[in-house]
Formats: structure tokens, C-alpha cells, sequence
């Protein structure tokens, strides 16, 4: 059965004026986009994608300088207050509310925003703060909370009006590892009806393989490939992806690229052990003694190497040549 | 048949929702500390004691004396409005509260609104405590003649002093440091042009084109129109003129916010830079 489109672009492009000297900054690049109702759709992409310009534009903040966006048929642009009405945004990072007020004080006051009726918003208050984990500081000033807690609430803030649509911008930044996963359970079990639709961007490839239906990888403004985290990975699985651990850490990772053959590397080092683990996408395996020649050229001993699983990093480091860090 | 649609009515009550809610907010976050109020009741009174000290040692009328207190009182709004409504975007934005302020459906314009109604309600708490205290130490003859009237004057003096702060709002919502500077231009010569301390309309001393600038401020006129009918006893047939000046203030503000807030809104969205910070 084919589902309707929840979230739509066609040719979307936005241009911001540079630093006076500097060019334009085009931040998207015709962007054509689809998502359906009941996705969790995943931008993924570095920082300066574009990413955060996307939701913008979605979330009624900003205009497209071309093309159009619509959300649940309304172009938004033009319809910012019906589209107002039926979604929320969530800026990982952000806290806003009002520190002198509790968080079920903060929360009432969001609703009212939505013009919730007073058991409406006691409701909508009720479970939220259950999901995310925030009973025991339902009553404690905003001022009080840690910054993971502020977020939850945040969070919190992004569903109480029942969206239909959240886009969700780096929502995990920062966040601590269970806040996350809490989040993870929470925006699952809110989209079990099959009507709601997230949009969410992220730097982070494993939450982008975990949470999403679909992905789309974004650089510099542009889509370079958009599809189920499996069909993407299924897709470069015939290039080997290699995961090659040496010491000391490569300095020049560019001298690496230029071997014929290798489409892209990434490196994570480990300042601890002095170590650093090289992932890398071959056009095949004959590529493998040129490759390891020009790491010895480099002052770099091989500690340990094996063929990995495809993950999405891999599928980025195919499309970009570099890896996302 | 109704008159309101059903959708329209649903919408007129989120708007007051979001309203009741922000003013709720801000009387909370205004009245939660005794030691602020007493601080903003007890300062003014020590400048305006020295005016009432100055005038009396002229040997001028008592009445003087209870103009600088109603001057005083109106002062309170006059700084409300300036630092606390006006700048009051700029703050949100600060906070990270913008971004959620836009993206609700509700109209900024109630937001805005509930933000003055608990500015005045706030302010209205000190300019009692002011106008009480200063009667109770300075000894200065008051009389009402009127209550409706005086009423009156002072809801409209209020309600047109939020419409030009809603106005400046609007206007601020894109700037950042800048607003500061214009806010400490604006408070010093409204308060000397106001005739806040002494009058400055209706008085000889005065060049008639101060006085008729004096006259384009709201408080200006407001405030003569209080003196009027708390001190000289007054009544309607006195200050009819204020009132009518003062319905067109508010009848030429409110519309003018509205479209300065869109207009900004549209400017930012354009620009890219509704939420940004640190402009
Ligand atoms: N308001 C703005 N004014 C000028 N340039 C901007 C603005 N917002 C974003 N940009 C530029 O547009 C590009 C994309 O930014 P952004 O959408 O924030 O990327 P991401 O969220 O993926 O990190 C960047 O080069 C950024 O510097
Ligand atoms: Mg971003």
C-alpha cells in the first residue's frame, strides 16, 4: 500500500549572503525530497550540510530562496500558520523555557501555546513526562535541572501539542547516552499509529542506522543518496570496507586517498594508546599492497586489520570521500 | 447560527490561552522576590522626595508635590516598558525561547499582549506602592472628584503606554546590542519631555514645539491627564481631549505593532535570521 507523502521539497534551494569579501553560502542545492507519513526520516551529513537550514525552512523559520516545501500538502511558506498547527521542532542543545517554573509549570505554559484545554494539557503533561523519564522533577524549577534533564524537557516541549509532524534537529546532541536511548524508545512508541512523521538530522551514523526508516545523506547542500539504511549499505557491499588500526596516527590521511583505487578513508584516533583506527572504502582488494606501502611510506606500523560489515559511515565515505568527523 | 465559526473560535481561544499563559509567567517571575518590590517601591520614592523637598523649599504649591509623585508612579511604567517589554524578545531569544515562540500557531501579537497585561499588572502593584508611600511621608494633598474618570484616563494612559512598547518590541526583535542603546536613549528625554518631575505642557516656560513633541508621547499626555483629575480635581470636561488622544494612540499603535511583528518576522525569515544569536 502506498502511504501518503507527509513531507515534500522540490528544486529547494537557499542561499545566504556570505561575510562581506566571501561569496553566497549556498546552504541547499535543489533538494528534492519525499518523505511518507509514518517514517523516521534521517538527514545525515557534516557540519555546514545544510542540514539545519532543511528543518528551518520546513518549520516555517526561513524561506527558500527557489523552490518549494510542503508539509502534509500545505506549501509552507505560504501557509505558516496551518502548518504552525501540526508540527513542533526540537533544537538539540537548546533549553528553552523559563527557569523560575517548574517543569510542569514550563510544560502547561507550552501547551498553552497550542491553546490546549486545561485536562488536554494535563493529559498530554502526564505521559510525556512519564516517557521521558521526568516524574521525579515534575515539580523542580527549570533552574534546578542538569542540562540532560532541561533537554528531556525540551523533548517534552516537542510533542506536547501531539504533532503530526516533528523534525527533530541534532536531538541527541549532547545528550547522555540513556537520555538518548530514552528518546529512541519514546519517539517509537509515539509513532506506533502510522500517522505521525519525524524528521530528524544528525551527525552521529549509528543513531541514523538505528532510528531511521530511511536516511538521506546530505554535503554541501545536496542529497547524494537516499534510501533504507539496508539498501544503502547493500549497495557499496560489493566495495570492501577495511578497518585498519595502526600507531603512530597517519598525518597526512590525504596522501592515502591518492593511492589508485581507493575511493575513502577516515580516521579516528586514540590519544590514550597513541592509535588510530583508518576505515576505509577499496574499489577491490588488489588495491590492499599499494595501500599498505604508502601507510609505511608514512611512518605508520600496521597493528591490526580486517574486513568490516558495511555501516553507514561506509556509505558516506563512498559518496563524499572523507569520513564525517 | 453563530456568528463565530467554529475554527474561529478555536483559534480566538488558543490566542487567549497563550496571553493569560504569558502573563501568567510574568507576574510570577515579577512578584516572586518581596526584597525587588520593596527596592522598586522605596528608590523612586527618594528621587521624587527630592523634588518634593526642592519644590517646597521654593516655596511652590503642594500640589507640585503630588505631581512629581504621580510623575514618579508613571515612571515605573515608562522603565517596565523600556527594559522589560521592549527588550523582551531580545531576551527570549537569548534564552532559545524565540524559536518556540515561532513555531507555536498562536499570534505573536498575543504573546506580546500577555506580556503587557502582566507588565502593567506588575507595575500597577509598584506604582500603588509608590503613590501610597509618598502620600503616607510627604504629607501631599490629593483629590478625586471623578473616580470613573480617573479610572479611566489611567487604563488608557496604560494600555496606550504598552501599545508604543508593543511597538518597540516588534521593532527590537531583530536587533541585538543595538536595542540597549536606543532604550538608554529613550529613557532619559521621555522622562524629562513626559513631565515626569514638572510639567511641561500647558506651561509658559516651555517652547510651544517642545511642548507640542511632548504631546506626541503618550505618557505626556496621560500623565496631565492624571494630575488632572487626582490632584486639581477635575473632571470629563477637563480632560475629554486626553481621552480622545489617547484612544487614537492606542488606535494607531496596536495596528502598527502588528504589522512592524510581521513585518520583522518576514524580514528574518528572509535574512536568516529570526532565532539567530548574538547578532
Ligand atoms: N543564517 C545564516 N546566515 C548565513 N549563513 C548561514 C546561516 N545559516 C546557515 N548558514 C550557512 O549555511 C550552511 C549550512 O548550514 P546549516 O544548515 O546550519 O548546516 P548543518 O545544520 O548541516 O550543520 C553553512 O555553510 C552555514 O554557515
Ligand atoms: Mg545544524
Amino acid at each position: 500500500m502506498k502511504r501518503d507523502i507527509s513531507i515534500e521539497t522540490r528544486a529547494l534551494r537557499r542561499v545566504f549572503k556570505g561575510v562581506p569579501g566571501a561569496g553566497d553560502v549556498v546552504a541547499l542545492d535543489s533538494v528534492d525530497l519525499a518523505i511518507e507519513e509514518g517514517e523516521i526520516f534521517g538527514l545525515l551529513g557534516p557540519n555546514g550540510a545544510g542540514k539545519t537550514t532543511m528543518i528551518k525552512i520546513l518549520a516555517t523559520l526561513l524561506l527558500p530562496t527557489s523552490g518549494e516545501a510542503y508539509v502534509k500538502g500545505l506549501e509552507v511558506s505560504k501557509n505558516a500558520s496551518k502548518v504552525r498547527k501540526i508540527i513542533n521542532l526540537v533544537s538539540g542543545g537548546e533549553t528553552p523555557g523559563y527557569g523560575i517554573l517548574s517543569v510542569k509549570e514550563n510544560l502547561w505554559f507550552f501547551s498553552q501555546l497550542y491553546g490546549l484545554s486545561r485536562q488536554g494539557a494535563n493529559e498530554r503533561i502526564k505521559n510525556l513526562v512519564t516517557q521521558l523519564g521526568l516524574d521525579n522533577y515534575i515539580d523542580t524549577r527549570m533552574s534546578k535541572l542538569s542540562t540532560g534533564y532541561k533537554q528531556r524537557l525540551n523533548l517534552a516541549r516537542g510533542f506536547i501539542n501531539n504533532p503530526s509532524v516533528v523534525f527533530l534537529d541534532e536531538p541527541t546532541l549532547g545528550l547522555d547516552v540513556l537520555s538518548a536511548k530514552q528518546l529512541r524508545t519514546m519517539i517509537k512508541s509515539w509513532m506506533t499509529d502510522g500517522t505521525k512523521t519525524v524528521l530528524l538530522t544528525t551527525h552521529y551514523m549509528a543513531e541514523a542506522d538505528e532510528m531511521c526508516n530511511r536516511v538521506g545523506i546530505i554535503d554541501q547542500g545536496r542529497i547524494l543518496a537516499c534510501d533504507t539504511p539496508q539498501k544503502l549499505k547493500a549497495k557499496i557491499a560489493s566495495r570492501p570496507s577495511w578497518k585498519i588500526e595502526v600507531t603512530p596516527n597517519i598525518q597526512e590521511l590525504d596522501t592515502l586517498k591518492t593511492v589508485p583505487g581507493v575511493i575513502g578513508v577516515s580516521e579516528v584516533s586514540n590519544i590514550e594508546t597513541g592509535t588510530s583506527t583508518l576505515k576505509l572504502v577499496l574499489e577491490d582488494e588488489s588495491v590492499m599492497s599499494d595501500l599498505l606501502s604508502t601507510i609505511n611510506r608514512n611512518g605508520s606500523r600496521v597493528l591490526n586489520m580486517g574486513k568490516s560489515e558495511p555501516t553507514l559511515e561506509d556509505v558516506y565515505i563512498n559518496l563524499v570521500g572523507k569520513g564525517l568527523q | 447560527m453563530t456568528l463565530v465559526s467554529p475554527t474561529l473560535r478555536d483559534e480566538i481561544t488558543a490566542n487567549m490561552r497563550a496571553a493569560k499563559a504569558r502573563m501568567w509567567v510574568r507576574i510570577k517571575g515579577g512578584n516572586r522576590e518581596l526584597t525587588h518590590y520593596i527596592a522598586e517601591v522605596v528608590l523612586p520614592v527618594l528621587t521624587i522626595g527630592a523634588y518634593v523637598i526642592l519644590y517646597k523649599t521654593l516655596g511652590l504649591p503642594p500640589s507640585l508635590g503630588a505631581a512629581v509623585i504621580i510623575g514618579g508612579a508613571m515612571i515605573a511604567f515608562w522603565t517596565n516598558i523600556l527594559w522589560n517589554m521592549s527588550a523582551q524578545w531580545f531576551w527570549e531569544k537569548e534564552m532559545g525561547n524565540l524559536e518556540m515562540y515561532m513555531v507555536a500557531p498562536v499570534s505573536r501579537m498575543s504573546v506580546l499582549l500577555g506580556m503587557a497585561m502582566g507588565g502593567a499588572i506588575n507595575t500597577s502593584l509598584r506604582a500603588t506602592g509608590i503613590i501610597l508611600l509618598g502620600v503616607f511621608v510627604f504629607q501631599v494633598p490629593f483629590q478625586v472628584h471623578d473616580l470613573l474618570v480617573a479610572g479611566l484616563v489611567f487604563l488608557l494612559t496604560v494600555i496606550s503606554l504598552y501599545g508604543l512598547g508593543m511597538v518597540f518590541a516588534s521593532l527590537y526583535m531583530l536587533y541585538g546590542r543595538e536595542a540597549w542603546h536606543t532604550n538608554m536613549l529613550l529613557q532619559e528625554p521621555v522622562f524629562f519631555l513626559s513631565g515626569s518631575y514638572f510639567p511641561t505642557i500647558y506651561v509658559s516656560v516651555i517652547p510651544v514645539w517642545l511642548q507640542v513633541t511632548a504631546t506626541l508621547i503618550p505618557m505626556t499626555v496621560g500623565l496631565d491627564a492624571i494630575r488632572r483629575v487626582t490632584i486639581q480635581g477635575q473632571g470629563l470636561m477637563a480632560v475629554w481631549p486626553h481621552i480622545l488622544a489617547l484612544i487614537a494612540f492606542i488606535a494607531i499603535l496596536i495596528p502598527v505593532a502588528r504589522m512592524a511583528l510581521n513585518y520583522m518576522e518576514n524580514l528574518g525569515k528572509r535574512e536568516g535570521r529570526l532565532t539567530l544569536r548574538w547578532q
